[in-house]
C-alpha cells in the first residue's frame, strides 16, 4: 500500500509538472524530425546567410539576442540567458539547428526559448496577444536563413 | 487518503519552482546604476517628486458636488495615510474582493466627494496616487493579513507562473528563475511592485505598477487586460505579498 501510494504520489508530480510546462500547439506545420535534428529544409527552401545575418540581431523581430550573445555588433545589448552562439555552427548541424529553432520544447519542454515554427493553441489564460495569432513566430524562409547564417559560426 | 496525496502532490510539484528566499529578496533599486539610483535617492533630482508635490497640492483641493477634498476627511497625510500602501491591496467590502490604491481613492471620489471617477492613468490620479504611497516611503511591505484576500492573492499567483503569449514564458521565468541575468541591454530584476507610482526614464513620466505589468505582458506577445482589471489588482496582491518586507520607494525611479 505505501509504495503504491508513493508511486501515485510521483506520477502525480510528474503529470503536473509535466502539464505545465507542455506548450500546447494547435497546428503542427510539415517536417521530419529524426533524432534530435530536422534533417530537411523546411518547405526544400534554401537558406541565404546574409539575410540570416541581419535577422538574426533583430530584436524585435527574431529576438534571438534579447537571450543570446553571440559574434555580433553591440555586445552591451545581447541578452545572458542562454548559450552564446559563438561557434554553434561547430557544434551543431544544420538539422540539429533547425530543429532547435523551429521547437526546441521538442528536445527541452522546460526551456524557455520560443517554439518557432508552430502555432501556440490560444486560450483565455494563455493570452496571445491579436496581432500574434494563429502564426508562427517566423516563417520557413527566415528559418532556413537562419540554419544558413548560424552554419557559417564556426 | 487519496485527497491528502493529492494535496501533498500539487503542494510539492508547486515548491519544486524557485520561489526566492528572504535573504536574497532585492528592490529593483539594487540592479540599477549608480547614476540612476542617485536619481531616485536624492529628492532634489528625484522627477517623481513633482507629481508628489502636486498631489500635495490636489490633497487639500476641493472636487465635485459635495465640494470636500481628501483633506476635509483624512487630514493631514502624513499621520492618516502613513503606512495605507505598503499594506494595500486591501479586501473591499462594497465588491467583496481586493481593491488597489487607485481604486481606493476613486471610491472615495465617487461616494464622498461625489465627482466622476479618474481615468487608470490619467495623470490626476498618478499624482494622488504617488502622494498617499509616499507617505509609506521607507516603510517596510507589510501585506494585510486578510484571510477573505487568499483566493485573489492564489489566482495572483497562478497569472504568475503561467506560461504567456506566444513567447510562451511566465513571470515565474524571469523573475523568479533569471533575476539578475540580462535579456537584451537590461538587467532583469525580481519584479518587486516597491516604487510605484514611479518615474520611468524610458516612459519619461510617472506610471502605474499596472502600467508596467502591461509592459511585460506586451513583451512576451500575450494580450494585456484592461487598465484596472482585477487580473492586476490580483496579481498586485501576489506581488506585495512576494515582496513583503522590501522597503516602500515611492516615487521610485527606474531605467
Ligand atoms: C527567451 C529566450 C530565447 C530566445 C528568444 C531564443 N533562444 Fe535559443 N536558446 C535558449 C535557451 C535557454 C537555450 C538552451 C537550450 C534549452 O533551453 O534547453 C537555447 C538554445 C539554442 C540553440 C542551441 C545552442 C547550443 O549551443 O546547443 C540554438 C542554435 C539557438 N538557441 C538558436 C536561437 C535562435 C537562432 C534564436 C532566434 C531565432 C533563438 N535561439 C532565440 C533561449 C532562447
Ligand atoms: C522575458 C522576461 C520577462 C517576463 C516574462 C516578465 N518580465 Fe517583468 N521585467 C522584465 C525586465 C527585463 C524588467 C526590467 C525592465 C527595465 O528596467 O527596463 C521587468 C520589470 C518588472 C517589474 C518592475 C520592477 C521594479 O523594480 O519596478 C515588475 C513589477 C514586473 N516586471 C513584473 C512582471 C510580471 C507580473 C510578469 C508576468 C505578467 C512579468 N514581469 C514578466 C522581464 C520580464
Amino acid at each position: 500500500m505505501k509504495r503504491r501510494l508513493i508511486w501515485l504520489l510521483l506520477t502525480l508530480c510528474a503529470a503536473t509538472s509535466i502539464a505545465s510546462a507542455i506548450t500546447p500547439v494547435t497546428r503542427l506545420h510539415a517536417y521530419k524530425v529524426e533524432g534530435d535534428a530536422i534533417a530537411h529544409p523546411l518547405a526544400g527552401l534554401s537558406g541565404d546567410a546574409a539575410r540570416g545575418a541581419s535577422l538574426v540581431q533583430q530584436r524585435h523581430k527574431s529576438l534571438c539576442v534579447l537571450c543570446h550573445a553571440g559574434p555580433f555588433p553591440d555586445p552591451h545589448l545581447q541578452g545572458t540567458i542562454a548559450p552564446d552562439l559563438t561557434g554553434v555552427g561547430a557544434r551543431l548541424s544544420a538539422g540539429q539547428l533547425r530543429l532547435r529553432i523551429v521547437n526546441m520544447k521538442r528536445l527541452n519542454p522546460d526551456s524557455i526559448m520560443p517554439v518557432y515554427f508552430e502555432i501556440i493553441a490560444d486560450s483565455q489564460e494563455v493570452r496571445v496577444a491579436e496581432t500574434w495569432r494563429d502564426r508562427p513566430i517566423l516563417t520557413a524562409q527566415e528559418i532556413e536563413d537562419l540554419v544558413a547564417y548560424l552554419q557559417t559560426l564556426r | 487518503m487519496l485527497r491528502f496525496v493529492l494535496l501533498a502532490a500539487v503542494a510539492f510539484s508547486s515548491m519544486a519552482r524557485a520561489e526566492i528566499p528572504s535573504k536574497d529578496k532585492r528592490s529593483g533599486f539594487d540592479f540599477m546604476s549608480p547614476q540612476t539610483q542617485a536619481m531616485q535617492s536624492d529628492e532634489t533630482s528625484n522627477p517623481g517628486m513633482l507629481w508628489v508635490l502636486d498631489g500635495e497640492r490636489m490633497w487639500s483641493e476641493s472636487q465635485g458636488k459635495a465640494e470636500k477634498s481628501c483633506a476635509s476627511c483624512h487630514e493631514d497625510a502624513a499621520k492618516t495615510m502613513r503606512g495605507v500602501a505598503a499594506r494595500y491591496p486591501a479586501f473591499d467590502e462594497q465588491t467583496k474582493r481586493p481593491i488597489d490604491l487607485a481604486g481606493r481613492i476613486n471610491r472615495c471620489r465617487e461616494t464622498r466627494q461625489d465627482a466622476p471617477p479618474l481615468a487608470r492613468e490619467s495623470n490626476e490620479l498618478l499624482t494622488l496616487s504617488a502622494y498617499v504611497a509616499y507617505q509609506s516611503h521607507g516603510m517596510p511591505i507589510t501585506p494585510a493579513a486578510d484571510r477573505r484576500l487568499d483566493k485573489y492573492r492564489e489566482n495572483g499567483r497562478a497569472w504568475f507562473e503561467r506560461r504567456l503569449g506566444q513567447l510562451q514564458l511566465s513571470c515565474a521565468s524571469c523573475h523568479d528563475d533569471r533575476w539578475g541575468a540580462r535579456l537584451g541591454g537590461s538587467v532583469i530584476p525580481q519584479g518587486h511592485p516597491t516604487g510605484y507610482p514611479l518615474y520611468r526614464l524610458e516612459w519619461q513620466a510617472v506610471g502605474s505598477l499596472q502600467r508596467r505589468l502591461r509592459g511585460c505582458l506586451v513583451g512576451v506577445r500575450a494580450e494585456p487586460f484592461e487598465y484596472g482589471a482585477s487580473e492586476y489588482v490580483d496579481i498586485e496582491l501576489f506581488l506585495m505579498s512576494r515582496a513583503a518586507g522590501l522597503k516602500m520607494e515611492t516615487p521610485a525611479v527606474r531605467p
